[in-house]
């Protein structure tokens, strides 16, 4: 017993030996999804995202951001093509590991998920508690990632005394105290104004720099535009694009869009603004 | 350790805040544990003396009480003489008293009897064989004009055969048993039922933290363990209330009565501290029971 235990944990670190360290930590291979009734979540999507990259992924309502995130915690399983994430294919993890797959992925959604009748302490510390970490390390690490998110003061405070942007910073903190090396930002900033967003996304960047790869799924086109980071753009299941520095979209001021959204809907043309011409 | 000390906070946490599918499932589970500390005894003392009476294979004639014991003895000789008997066996009035006191093990009973020796003199008839029982009866009490059996002399009152005896206790102590049975069946159902439904409340009133669980990685048997925990305590504080409602029963009631009459000191039933193991057990059993099921059906992890 113990003999096997111990070949299969050398056969284990051989395998991480074989990885490349600069191969990438997501990648997918024509990865699509099928909802069940035939909607498609993904299409033959493919894509590498590598380690200590800072990504967006953009794209208008329904294109599939949030199946991309999905099916990498494995929420969703790809019907064709493969999600492999540090070196191994997650389709082929037994049911009984993708906990372990998950303690690897930080995950932050729009509507924080903090647990209302838990103080900021505890709401990050159960996470580090549900996957049985000891007393001592608990005691270490929530109060060092707190402070990382800039919220020490507050570590007694219930969820429903803070303001929006402090509870994302609670989520925020809650997936990344066990440190993984992915962190998944689900429209982190759907929810807030936007200089409160700018703090909450200078975190994530903060984060980045500790070496965490980070996938931001968002819709905030000025944050984008501002952090000439690498964006992914997704339509209806599909990349349309993925540019290093990227925009948000295609260069249109806002004069131009509400000119295209008037002579779109039929409006009188020439309307540049609302007060007319002269 | 500290996990299992996580998961019993989480357990008593969701218990406080859901108190009253609680203290449903809770009070169910101390009836139908109750139900089953008497039934267990009752079915065991019926069954005891079912089988007792049955093994007694012999046709007992009883004279009236007023009857002498000569008047019986007299009768004797003639019951030999019939077919299919092989010996024949005279009890006087004082002998079946002497029985009685020994079978009651109380010496003081004499002295409490009002009017004298009550008891008949009885003739004890064995049969050569088992399957001439009724043959015998049927001698010793012919059918009448009417059809009913009637005692071939009038210094007698009754014959009785042993296996009717037997039917008779089994008839009314069946219908006791059936009825407690299916009343206990019931309430088993009802108790699993309650703790499966405060199991449902509880995921249904804590999916914020199993989802969270889930996000960050917890394993499947760490999400389920505190709900099973759940169970359980609602389990065993069901049983160890019904226990000590069933030990306050046996220290004020059936103790001293037993004391006094030696019918309640059923002297083959289980031990108190036997039955009691059982009955948490099949508490324990239910409740973990009824989360199991729930947890299946509505937690997927």
């Amino acid at each position: 017993m113990a003999t096997r235990t111990r070949a299969r944990r050398k056969a284990r670190a051989d395998a991480a030996q074989r990885r490349d360290p600069r191969a990438p930590i997501v990648e997918l291979r024509g990865a699509t999804v099928i909802y069940p009734g035939g909607h498609i979540g993904l299409e033959r999507v493919s894509l590498d995202i590598h380690r200590g990259e800072f990504m967006f992924l953009v794209g208008p309502t329904g294109c599939g951001k949030s199946t991309f995130i999905k099916s990498l915690i494995r929420e969703v399983e790809p019907a064709e093509g493969e999600v492999v994430i540090a070196g191994s294919d997650i389709a082929k993890l037994p049911e009984k590991r993708i906990p372990y797959l998950r303690r690897r992925i930080g995950t932050v959604f729009q509507d924080f998920k903090l647990l209302p009748n838990r103080n900021v302490y505890d709401n990050v510390a159960y996470a580090l508690q549900v996957i049985g970490a000891s007393r001592s390390e608990i005691r270490q690490m929530v109060p060092e990632t707190l402070r990382l998110v800039g919220l020490s003061t507050k570590i007694h405070n219930y969820p429903d005394e803070l303001s929006g942007g402090e509870q994302q910073r609670v989520s925020i903190a809650r997936a990344f105290v066990n440190h993984p090396p992915l962190l998944l930002a689900d429209e982190p900033t759907g929810n807030l104004d936007p200089v409160t967003s700018i703090g909450i996304m200078q975190l994530l960047y903060r984060i980045n720099r500790t070496g965490t790869t980070v996938v931001v799924v968002t819709h905030d086109r000025e944050m984008v535009d501002k952090m000439r980071r690498r964006v992914v753009r997704l339509d209806e299941g599909r990349i349309v694009s993925d540019e290093a520095a990227g925009m948000y979209a295609d260069e249109e001021s806002t004069n131009e869009f509400a000119v295209r959204m008037r002579s779109e809907m039929g409006v009188g043309e020439g309307h540049t603004n609302g007060e007319g011409h002269e | 350790m500290s996990r299992v000390g996580f998961f019993l906070q989480e357990a008593l946490r969701a218990l406080r805040r859901s108190a009253a599918p609680s203290i449903a499932a809770i009070v169910t589970i101390v009836v139908t544990v109750l139900l089953l500390g008497v039934l267990v005894p009752v079915l065991q003392t019926t069954q005891g003396k079912t089988e007792e009476v049955r093994d007694q294979l012999l046709v007992k004639v009883f004279g009236y009480p007023e009857s002498t014991d000569q008047e019986v003895r007299a009768l004797r000789d003639r019951v030999a003489k019939m077919p299919h008997v092989e010996r024949v066996e005279f009890v006087s009035k004082a002998e079946a008293l002497k029985i009685l006191r020994q079978r009651l093990d109380d010496d003081s009973i004499t002295e409490e009897l009002p009017s004298g020796n009550p008891l008949p003199p009885a003739l004890n008839v064995y049969p050569d064989d088992a399957d001439n029982l009724e043959a015998i009866r049927s001698d010793l009490a012919p059918p009448n004009s009417k059809g009913k059996p009637q005692p071939f002399s009038p210094v007698i009152e009754d014959v009785v055969d042993s296996r009717e005896q037997a039917s008779q206790i089994r008839a009314v102590t069946g219908a006791i048993k059936i009825v407690l049975t299916a009343i206990t069946a019931l309430l088993l159902i009802a108790s699993l039922g309650l703790v499966a439904n405060t199991i449902r409340l509880s995921i249904y009133a804590r999916r914020r933290e199993v989802e969270v669980m889930r996000l960050v990685g917890a394993t499947n048997w760490f999400i389920r363990w505190p709900f099973i925990i759940e169970g359980l305590v609602v389990g065993l504080f069901g049983a160890g209330c019904a226990v000590f409602i069933l030990w306050l029963g046996k220290v004020t009631i059936v103790d001293p009565l037993s004391d006094r009459f030696a019918l309640v000191a059923a002297q083959n039933t289980i031990e108190f501290l036997p039955l009691v193991a059982i009955l948490i057990a099949a508490a324990m059993a239910v409740s973990a029971l009824g989360s199991g099921i729930t947890l299946r059906r509505f937690l997927q992890v």
